[in-house]
């Protein structure tokens, strides 16, 4: 293989993750910048963050952000997994193409269409659009991705393990939380990670479905770059990325040791 | 698998499972699994489509809602027939009678399809080095194209601004380094809408293309370059084919939102751009023109109808391999 990988192919990844990386390192760069001008370098100074934390209402947002998105991942997660096992296990019901077609139309819909769709839900059932809204609209929207990432988990799941468990006696839903659960745990884990950060992330939807007193944190940094950018949105931008990169990296190191004791107890497992 | 054996271990009796009054409780369960998010998604997807389709058809109103007529069944069914009677198509004709709408729509078809192709050109040699990489270093190059993809949107469409503008640090680093005497006006055109969807559309594209190319049995290359393939034409004749599924896929990935994309026009477009998403963000946000964009979302979903259509073929036929 490696004689194979060329200087091209070395040269296209490393131009490709330059294009991918330089924005996001200017940014936090800049977001140490001494002078207000963001572009011009005016020495290293931390102060755009001590008047973040002064800023009351971009913190309010980032608390409200926060509950929003644990609550909605982790309810996404529930019914992601469902939606999940449906797909895998249940291959034939009625109604089947139009499931599948529902969990998989939101990952491209434009955001702008289910925004619109669910506020007119939302509407004419009466509800005040608000904090319970926000985080309806995000569970809809980011179910539908923990079911990918856990779907495809689960079709390369060895099934012969659920059979052995139900040879032995166990129920289904023993069964299910016994073995099925612990080997797909791993992908409910970044499920629930990716559901949490497009929850985090997301303008639009939240735009269209939130009302007074529920700003999301994207929602405050949008009307604060309309005005103009502020080595403060940068500093707020750079803590974002801080805490997802954190998550990301604790998640792969958590992942790779589990990985690496799978292994342990398989080869204890051959000796004895 | 320590857990199997736990379970087997723990398991009370092998009857168990045999037994009518479980089987019967298995099959509930079962039953739950499939109704569970399949109501969800009725209620909170599809029928919110019906909703915005009926509103397409009422007027606006100054009031709230504001639009008429309101459906409700307190008149019986009579008075429930006379509202239906007031449902027009008229938000329709406005939108064909006003040019605006439909330059949005074809500038919107026309931007998305050509960034498509960007983002096929810049992300096919990321993925096929990738492909080609040594095994060990894989997983790292993966992670390293979804890590961005983990960092908020909005946050990375932001930092361009601060790249691209007059003043930015794209023009200093040109003007420094003498390449271009006079700043590149970037921001605020075309090309910024172009290099923010490539940009942050990227990873969409080089997930589906790596994983097409990496199943790829690199022999056939080799056997086509033994036999005296020049390796252009060994590309275009093995490579290039058998990594069309992945083309397809994230072509699609990046097509369909791009359409409807509003934060990257709006941001790095500027005020004079036409896109449908803009549009219809101003219809109802500026403008509180509810039926008005409830149309325009209506035609902007027929109009990707079948974009989306051959994506869930592409989804369910790479589930049917999968397995």
């Amino acid at each position: 293989m490696n004689a194979t990988w060329s200087r091209f192919n070395i040269t296209s990844i490393v131009l490709g993750f330059a294009f991918l990386y330089l924005p996001i390192v200017l940014l936090i760069v800049f977001s140490f910048n001494e002078s207000k001008l963001v572009t011009v370098w005016g020495g290293f100074s931390t102060k755009w963050y001590v008047s973040l934390f002064h800023n009351q209402g971009l913190m309010d947002a980032a608390w409200v952000t926060a509950r929003v998105g644990v609550i909605s991942a982790t309810v996404a997660t529930v019914l992601g997994t469902l939606a999940a096992l449906t797909l895998t296990r249940y291959t034939r019901f009625r109604g089947r193409v139009l499931f599948s077609g529902m969990v998989f139309a939101p990952l491209v819909m434009p955001e702008v269409i289910t925004g619109l769709s669910l506020l007119l839900l939302f509407v004419a059932v009466g509800l005040d659009r608000g904090f319970f809204t926000v985080t309806l609209a995000h569970i809809t929207l980011t179910m539908c991705f923990v079911a990918v990432v856990v779907q495809s988990r689960l079709i390369s799941f060895d099934r012969s393990l659920e059979e052995a468990a139900m040879d032995l006696g166990a129920t289904p839903v023993k069964t299910f939380f016994q073995i099925t659960l612990p080997v797909i745990m791993p992908a409910i884990v970044s499920g629930w990670m990716l559901a949490f950060t497009l929850s985090l992330d997301d303008l639009v939807i939240a735009s269209f479905t939130s009302g007074p007193g529920a700003t999301t944190l994207p929602m405050k940094i949008y009307s604060q770059v309309r005005l103009g950018v502020t080595p403060e949105i940068n500093a707020a931008c750079t803590i974002l990325i801080a805490v997802v990169a954190i998550g990301v990296i604790i998640a792969s190191l958590a992942n790779k040791r589990r990985e690496v004791q799978r292994q342990l107890d398989e080869r204890a497992a051959q000796r004895g | 698998m320590s857990n199997a054996t736990a379970a087997a271990a723990t398991s009370p009796s092998a009857d168990a499972a045999q037994s009518p009054l479980a089987r019967l409780g298995a099959a509930f369960v079962g039953r739950l699994v499939i109704i569970i998010p399949y109501l969800w998604l009725l209620f909170f997807f599809l029928i919110p489509f019906i909703i915005v389709f009926k509103i397409s058809l009422s007027q606006t109103a100054i009031a709230m809602p504001p639009y008429t007529p309101v459906l409700d069944f307190n008149g019986g069914i009579s008075g429930f027939l006379d509202q239906l009677k007031q449902l027009s198509i008229d938000n329709y004709t406005w939108l064909t009678e006003d040019a605006l709408y439909f330059n949005a729509y074809v500038t919107s078809v026309i931007i998305a399809a050509i960034s498509t192709l960007l983002t096929l050109l810049v992300g096919y040699p990321i993925a096929y080095g990738m492909s080609r990489a040594p095994a060990t270093i894989r997983p790292t190059l993966l992670m390293l194209v979804i890590l961005p993809f983990w960092t908020s949107f909005l946050i990375r469409v932001y930092a361009w601004i601060g790249i691209l503008k007059p003043e930015g640090l794209l023009n200093q680093l040109l003007l420094a380094t003498g390449v271009i005497s006079q700043p590149l006006i970037i921001l605020n055109t075309y090309t910024a809408i172009f290099i923010g969807i490539v940009y942050s559309y990227l990873p969409f594209m080089v997930l589906p293309l790596y994983s097409s190319l990496e199943k790829m049995d690199y022999s056939l290359i080799e056997a086509a370059k033994d036999l005296g393939c020049p390796p252009t034409s060994a590309f275009w004749k093995i490579t290039f084919p058998l990594s069309l599924p992945g083309v397809i896929a994230g072509c699609l990935l990046v097509f369909i939102p791009a359409v409807g994309e509003f934060v990257i026009p709006d941001l790095l477009g500027g005020s004079q751009t036409l896109m449908i998403g803009k549009t219809l963000w101003n219809e109802f946000f500026a403008n509180r023109d509810w039926p008005v964009s409830s149309a325009v979302a209506v035609i902007l979903l027929l109009l990707l109808i079948v974009p989306i259509m051959l994506f869930q073929q592409a989804q369910a036929r790479a589930q049917e391999q999968g397995k």
